[in-house]
C-alpha cells in the first residue's frame, strides 16, 4: 500500500513534467498545425542555460532567467525559420524542426562537450519532506509538483479568463477573421511559439538535476513528449494533461513492479518448457515489466492511432 | 515536386537508355580507378547508402509519406539475411550469397505487409507518427527478443561460407563490391520501372491530392499500400547488403538515428527528382568518410547544411541542378558562369572562414589547457592568440560583402538565362 502511494507521487512528478512539456507542444500544433520535432531540443536547451547561469547566480535566478532565453530564442526560430518554410507545405515544416533538432544537439555538443553536467539540486531543497512509511519523498519532488500545478492553473487561467487568451483561442479556429477584425495574428503565433518553448524550457530547469543534464537528453524525452500528445489527441491541453498523467504512472508502475510473463503465461494454463534456453519462445517466457516500461508508451500510441485516430481527445486527424 | 522527364509509352531510345549504360559502365570501371581498399568500402556504404535512399524516396518524394522509422525494415532485412547466411553455413544448404540479399527483401516486404496494413490509412502527420511508434517499439524489441536480434551485441556471420559462384568466394572487398554493384544497378531499375507502372503514377497523385484521386476510382490507401510495400522490399535489400558487406548487424541498423539520417540524405538529395537520393546518398557518405577525418565537428556542419538546404533549397541538389536545364537547353549557360564564379567563390571562402572561427573555438573550449596548437587548413594556428581570429574574421565578412555585392548581377543574369529569345517569358 505504502509503495503504492510513493508509485503515484512518482508517477505524478514524471506525469506533470511530460504535460509541461506537452502543453506547449500541443499549443504549437493546434496553430500551425506542425508538429515541432525540436520542442524537447528547447526543453535541453533550457536545462544547459540554467546550469551555465547556476554557476554565477545560483539555481533560482536560473530558473527565472534561463526560460525567457529558450523562449526568445524559440521564438526567433518562428519568425526566421519556421515562417519561411510554411509557404513549402507541411511536410518540410516537419522536416526543418526535425533538422533543428539535430543541429540544437550538435550545437550543445559544442558549447559544453558530450559529458553530463553536474547540475544540482539547490540546496534550500536537499532534505527529505515527509516520509511514507520506509520511503523519503524528498522536497524536491514536492517543489516539482507545485510548480508544475501553478504553471498549468496560470496557463488555463491566461487561456480562459484573458483578453489575450481570447484572441489565442480565436485565431487557433479562425485566423483570417481575427487577422480582419485588426490583430496582428503572425505576431500572435509568434507569441505562442515563443512561451511554449518557454514552458519546455521550465521542465528543463527543473527536470535538470534529477533526470540528468546530458547531450542525449532531448532524445530520451522528445518522442514521449510526441507520443503523450498524440495519445491525448492532438491539440488538446486537456487530453495533454490526462495522457502524460497516464503514461508517467503506466512507467513507474511498470518499472516497480517486476511482473514477469512467466507468471501470468503459467496462470493462463501453459507448462514451461525445459531447459528455457533451447525454446524459440525464450524470450517471451523470460518478459519481465520493467524490461517493457520505456516501450509501453509506444504500444499504447500505435494501438490508440490504429484504433482511433483522433487520440482520447482531439477533435481533429492528426 | 514533379518529375519533368516525358516519354513515349511504347518502345525505348536511346536517351532513355543511356543513362543506365552509362551509370552500370561507371560502376564496373570504379575499383581501376580507385583500387585502394579504404576507396572500395566507401564506395560499398555509398552503394548500399543509394539503395535505401531510394526506398526511402519511394515513401517520402514519390508518396508524399514522411517516415520516422524505415531504418526498421533495412535492419530487419539485414538480420533476415544474416540469419539465412547461418543458416547456409550450418546446413550447407545450396543457396549461392548473391542470392541471399532476396531473403532480406522479403523479410522487409512482408514487414512491411503488416505495418502498412495499418499505418497507410492515413498520410501525413498521423502516419509519421505511426511510423516513429513502430520505429520505436520494433528498435526497443531488438534488445529484448534475443534470439532473433542477439540482444545488445547483435549477430555476425561469415560470407564466405563455402558454394563459390563460378570459383569467386568473396574472401576479397572487390569481389563484394561487384556483388553490391550488381544489386545496385538492379534494384535502381527496378525502383526506376515501378514509378513509371500505373501503381507509380497514382502514387504521384495520391500524394499530390488523394481526393481527387479516390474520386477517379482508386483506393487513396491502397496505392499507398503497395509503394509501402514496394519500399519496405528495397529496403531490406539494402539491409541484406549491408549484412554481407560488414558481416555483423546490431540495433544500430534499426534505430531511430538512422531512420533520421536516410531523412536527411534523401532530403538533401532531392526528393522531387528519382536521381535526387542517388546525388544526396554519394554526397553524404563522402562528408561522413572524409569530412569526419578532418573535423570533429562534421555532424554539426551537415546539420547546418541540412536546415540550409530546407530553408533554402527545398528541393534539395538535385532540384538546384534541375532549375539549370532551361538555360542549358535553350543554350545560355553561359550568360551563368561568369556571376557564378564571382558569387560562389568568395561565398566558399567565407563559409571556410566561418568554420575556422568554430573550429578554432570548439579548440580553445575543449583542449586540455596548455595545449593552444591546432591544425587548421594545413596549417598550425594558436587557438588563443588573437591574430588568427582576426584573419577568420576579416576573410569572412570581406567575402560574404563581395558575395552579397555580386549577388544581384546572379539574379540578372539568371533571368537572361532563362528568357527565350524574341520573347518574354
Amino acid at each position: 500500500m505504502d509503495l503504492i502511494l510513493v508509485n503515484i507521487i512518482d508517477g505524478l512528478v514524471t506525469g506533470l513534467l511530460l504535460f509541461m512539456l506537452s502543453a506547449g507542444l500541443t499549443l504549437i500544433f493546434s496553430m500551425m498545425g506542425v508538429l515541432n520535432f525540436a520542442h524537447a531540443s528547447f526543453y535541453m536547451l533550457g536545462a544547459y542555460f540554467a546550469y551555465q547561469i547556476s554557476m554565477y547566480l545560483g539555481f533560482w535566478m536560473g530558473l527565472l532567467i534561463a526560460p525567457p532565453l529558450v523562449g526568445l530564442i524559440g521564438a526567433a526560430v518562428e519568425r526566421y525559420g519556421l515562417r519561411r518554410v510554411h509557404q513549402y507545405g507541411h511536410v518540410p515544416e516537419l522536416i526543418f524542426t526535425f533538422g533543428l533538432a539535430l543541429l540544437i544537439e550538435e550545437v550543445v555538443q559544442f558549447f559544453w562537450g558530450r559529458d553530463q553536467m553536474p547540475y544540482q539540486i539547490p540546496e534550500a531543497l536537499q532534505f527529505v519532506a515527509f516520509s511514507i512509511s520506509s520511503y523519503d519523498i524528498p522536497a524536491y519532488k514536492v517543489f516539482m509538483i507545485f510548480l508544475s500545478l501553478i504553471i498549468f492553473g496560470g496557463l488555463l487561467y491566461v487561456l480562459t479568463r484573458t483578453r489575450v487568451g481570447m484572441i489565442i483561442q480565436a485565431a487557433l479556429s479562425y485566423p483570417r477573421t481575427v487577422e480582419a477584425l485588426g490583430h496582428n495574428v503572425p505576431l500572435v503565433f509568434m507569441g505562442v511559439f515563443g512561451v511554449g518553448t518557454a514552458l519546455a524550457g521550465v521542465a528543463g530547469v527543473i527536470a535538470g538535476p534529477v533526470l540528468s543534464t546530458f547531450p542525449g537528453m532531448a532524445i530520451v524525452l522528445g518522442s514521449i513528449v510526441f507520443v503523450t500528445i498524440v495519445i491525448g489527441g492532438l491539440g488538446s491541453l486537456g487530453g495533454a494533461l490526462i495522457a502524460a498523467l497516464i503514461i508517467g504512472w503506466l512507467t513507474t508502475f511498470a518499472k516497480t513492479y517486476n511482473v514477469r510473463m512467466e507468471d501470468i503465461l503459467t496462470t493462463i494454463g501453459f507448462t514451461k518448457p525445459e531447459p528455457i534456453g533451447d525454446s524459440g519462445w525464450q524470450d517471451l517466457w523470460t518478459l519481465t515489466s520493467p524490461q517493457i516500461a520505456d516501450i509501453l508508451p509506444y504500444l499504447l500510441m500505435v494501438l490508440i492511432l490504429v484504433f482511433r485516430p483522433h487520440g482520447l481527445f482531439g477533435k481533429r486527424d492528426a | 515536386m514533379t518529375d519533368t522527364t516525358t516519354h513515349s509509352a511504347k518502345g525505348l531510345t536511346m536517351g532513355q537508355l543511356a543513362p543506365w549504360v552509362i551509370a552500370t559502365a561507371f560502376l564496373v570501371a570504379m575499383p581501376w580507378i580507385f583500387a585502394s581498399n579504404s576507396a572500395i568500402t566507401i564506395m560499398n556504404q555509398m552503394a548500399i547508402t543509394i539503395i535505401f535512399a531510394l526506398s526511402y524516396n519511394m515513401l517520402l518524394g514519390q508518396g508524399g509519406m514522411l517516415s520516422f522509422g524505415h531504418a526498421v525494415y533495412m535492419g530487419a532485412g539485414g538480420f533476415m539475411c544474416m540469419h539465412v547466411m547461418n543458416m547456409v553455413q550450418d546446413q550447407g544448404l545450396p543457396l549461392p550469397l548473391p542470392l541471399l540479399p532476396v531473403f532480406g527483401g522479403l523479410f522487409g516486404l512482408g514487414l512491411a505487409t503488416i505495418v502498412g496494413s495499418f499505418s497507410t490509412r492515413n498520410a501525413g502527420t498521423v502516419f509519421a507518427m505511426i511510423s516513429l511508434g513502430v520505429g520505436e517499439l520494433i528498435a526497443a524489441s531488438s534488445v529484448i527478443v534475443v534470439s532473433f536480434f542477439g540482444g545488445e551485441e547483435g549477430i555476425s556471420g561469415d560470407r564466405t561460407y563455402g558454394l563459390p559462384v563460378f570459383g569467386v568466394e568473396f574472401l576479397r572487398q572487390i569481389e563484394v563490391y561487384y556483388l553490391i554493384a550488381f544489386w545496385l544497378v538492379l534494384s535502381t531499375l527496378l525502383m526506376f520501372l515501378f514509378s513509371r507502372t500505373p501503381i507509380g503514377r497514382m502514387a504521384n497523385a495520391v500524394r499530390d491530392n488523394p481526393e481527387r484521386a479516390e474520386f477517379l476510382g482508386y483506393s487513396a490507401r491502397w496505392v499507398r499500400f503497395y509503394s509501402f510495400c514496394a519500399s519496405g522490399f528495397f529496403a531490406g535489400i539494402a539491409g541484406a547488403l549491408f549484412a554481407i558487406n560488414y558481416e555483423i548487424v546490431t540495433e544500430e541498423n534499426l534505430n531511430l538515428g538512422l531512420s533520421g539520417a536516410i531523412l536527411l540524405i534523401t532530403f538533401l538529395g532531392g526528393i522531387g527528382v528519382f536521381f535526387g537520393p542517388i546525388i544526396g546518398a554519394i554526397v553524404f557518405t563522402l562528408l561522413q568518410t572524409v569530412l569526419s577525418l578532418q573535423t570533429e565537428l562534421w555532424q554539426l556542419y551537415v546539420g547546418a547544411l541540412f536546415l540550409a538546404t530546407v530553408m533554402f533549397f527545398p528541393s534539395g541538389l538535385a532540384g538546384v541542378l534541375m532549375m539549370h536545364v532551361p538555360a542549358i537547353k535553350m543554350g545560355k549557360w553561359r550568360y551563368l558562369v561568369l556571376p557564378y564564379v564571382k558569387t560562389l567563390i568568395p561565398a566558399i571562402f567565407g563559409i571556410l572562414g566561418v568554420s575556422a572561427m568554430v573550429e578554432m573555438m570548439f579548440h580553445a573550449r575543449h583542449a586540455p589547457t596548455g595545449d593552444e596548437e591546432m591544425g587548421l587548413f594545413w596549417m598550425t594556428v594558436d587557438s588563443t592568440s588573437p591574430l588568427p581570429w582576426l584573419v577568420a574574421a576579416i576573410i569572412s565578412v570581406v567575402c560574404f560583402w563581395v558575395t552579397r555585392r555580386n549577388a544581384p548581377e546572379l539574379v540578372a543574369a539568371w533571368h537572361m538565362a532563362n528568357t527565350p529569345d524574341g520573347g518574354s517569358a
